[in-house]
């Protein structure tokens, strides 16, 4: 029998069934990657946030220094740690890391930036030290703008490990890249479709994880009710 | 340290910038490239956002799309278009590929600069008798453009970093020079094709940034010519608690002779 793997269809039930294994080993790499690199960044873009908040100084080079490395293409970026690393995950892990921290050093200082100045006084008053006024106060209150970050970083990261192909560790990335060498479209098709299916079930989970964590703001925007729009308020009062 | 002296030693050589495979032939791809794809894209985002932002409509649409775009990889949509029907068709693949990840930032930065226009410059406008057309050229487009430049900036200096992927599937551009250099087992090779095209995105980053910075002066300029030129409250309007201040911005788009009242 012919069968969609000897035809090279797109769409192919059996390659599925014969190289699952494979799928899933790719799959599993993939969303390892993802997940220690959006790990390591929110560690290490946390004391920077908190350093750049001390300091104007430091804020200025943190993010002017984050915003070049975000200019500097993936494949020029993992072809520039290969000489560090050598062939590993770590190159990466690495690059992976440092285009996030671009995206969530900035949501992190934004987040604590908004909390109000009125808030963080009553807090003091009230007798927090420092820490637990980060930690119960300034943090939750810049959970939203931090979950923010954390989404676009994560897909973008699911997005991007698909480069680490040419240094053999691009979890889903690896398959595209044999199937374009070998044309072998299901494999492509396939390898493709599970990475952009991956990106959105992350990015649904982190808005989940974000509810969970702040029943308030659910709470608020009940009691809030719907609102009358900027524009229309400013029209109204145009007439008036 | 061995790399990078390797690298410099590569990037002096004078050899590796001539001819066919050359530095300058690939820049030059490079650079072609960027640039029809960005011209491409900017002519099918433009019109659209500005529309969609006239209308006020569409608004999930252009965040969705921005989310979307991110989502998917620009190395599968190459690989999966060279493998397509159009893979024989030359340069088409990557042109496709480049500017479909370009539209993105394009339309969401066009459609939320034409939203966040001042409703109340808007209204006035409207109230003077502008036609739509009129309102969508000369007040909400001018007011519009400097998030509509930063969004061509982004889109810019992301298609220079992405049009390097295009050497994966065989295309031409300054990534050849790190996957010549990765088939070959050429560090050497490969990190100073890697610093020739972060040399690039910053540098187009840079020449943008600068650009927008230099146009900035001249509206202000403008600004003060017009303020000069209006009274500070024109005669017959309200004064109303939240607008001190904000005569100066509108008068940049509204022709003074409008503002006598009715």
């Amino acid at each position: 029998m012919g069968g969609c793997l000897e035809a090279n269809d797109w769409i192919c039930g059996e390659y599925l069934r014969t190289r699952s294994q494979e799928l899933v080993d790719a799959t599993a790499q993939h969303v390892g990657i993802v997940a220690v690199s959006v790990g390591i960044a929110l560690l290490v873009s946390f004391p920077l946030a908190l350093l750049a908040r001390r300091r104007r100084a430091v804020a200025g080079a943190v993010l002017g220094l984050t915003t070049v490395l975000y200019t500097i293409p993936s494949l020029a970026m993992f072809a520039l740690l290969l000489p560090v690393f050598g062939l590993s995950a770590s190159i990466v892990v690495t690059g992976l890391v440092l285009y996030s921290l671009t995206v969530l050093v900035r949501n992190v200082l934004a987040g604590l930036e908004s909390v109000p100045q009125e808030v963080r006084e009553a807090a003091r008053g009230m007798g927090y030290g420092p820490a637990r006024l980060l930690l119960t106060v300034e943090l939750p209150l810049a959970l939203p703008a931090l979950m923010a970050g954390v989404r676009i970083a994560t897909v973008s990261a699911v997005s991007l490990t698909t480069v680490g192909a040419i240094v053999g560790h691009g979890g889903l990335g690896n398959l595209i890249y044999s199937g374009m060498d070998s044309f072998f479209k299901a494999e492509v098709l396939t390898a493709s479709v599970i990475c952009v299916v991956l990106a959105v079930v992350a990015d649904v989970l982190l808005l989940g994880a974000q509810r969970l964590l702040s029943p308030w703001a659910r709470a608020r925007r009940r009691t809030r009710g719907t609102g009358v729009g900027r524009w229309k308020r400013s029209a109204a009062r145009g007439v008036g | 340290m061995e790399a990078l002296g390797g690298a410099w030693s590569w990037l002096t050589d004078g050899a590796n910038w001539a001819g066919e495979g050359g530095v300058w032939h690939r820049l030059g791809e490079h650079v072609w490239l960027t640039a029809a794809c960005l011209a491409l894209a900017c002519a099918v985002a433009l019109p659209i956002a500005l529309w969609l932002g006239h209308l006020g409509r569409g608004g999930a649409l252009a965040v969705n799309l921005a989310n979307i775009g991110r989502a998917v990889p620009t190395f599968a949509v190459l690989v999966l278009l060279s493998l397509g029907p159009l893979g024989t068709e030359g340069h088409w693949p990557t042109v496709i590929a480049l500017v479909l990840f370009a539209v993105p930032p394009l339309l969401t930065n066009a459609y939320v600069g034409m939203r966040e226009t001042d409703r109340d410059v808007v209204e006035a406008a409207r109230g003077m008798g502008m036609s739509g057309w009129q309102l969508l050229r000369q007040v909400e487009l001018p007011l519009a453009l400097p998030m509509i430049a930063t969004g061509v900036r982004t889109a810019a200096v992301q298609l220079v970093a992405t049009a390097t992927l295009a050497a994966l599937t065989g295309g031409g551009g300054l990534g050849r020079i790190i996957t010549a250099g990765f088939n070959t087992y050429d560090t050497a090779q490969v990190v100073a094709g890697a610093v020739l095209v972060a040399v690039l995105a910053l540098t187009v980053e840079a020449v943008l940034a600068g650009a927008q910075r230099l146009s900035a002066p001249t509206r202000r300029r403008e600004r003060r010519r017009h303020r000069e030129r209006t009274p500070p409250r024109a005669p017959g309007r309200a004064p109303s608690g939240d607008r001190h201040g904000d005569d100066a911005r509108r008068s940049v788009t509204i022709p003074n002779d409008g503002w006598g009242g009715t």
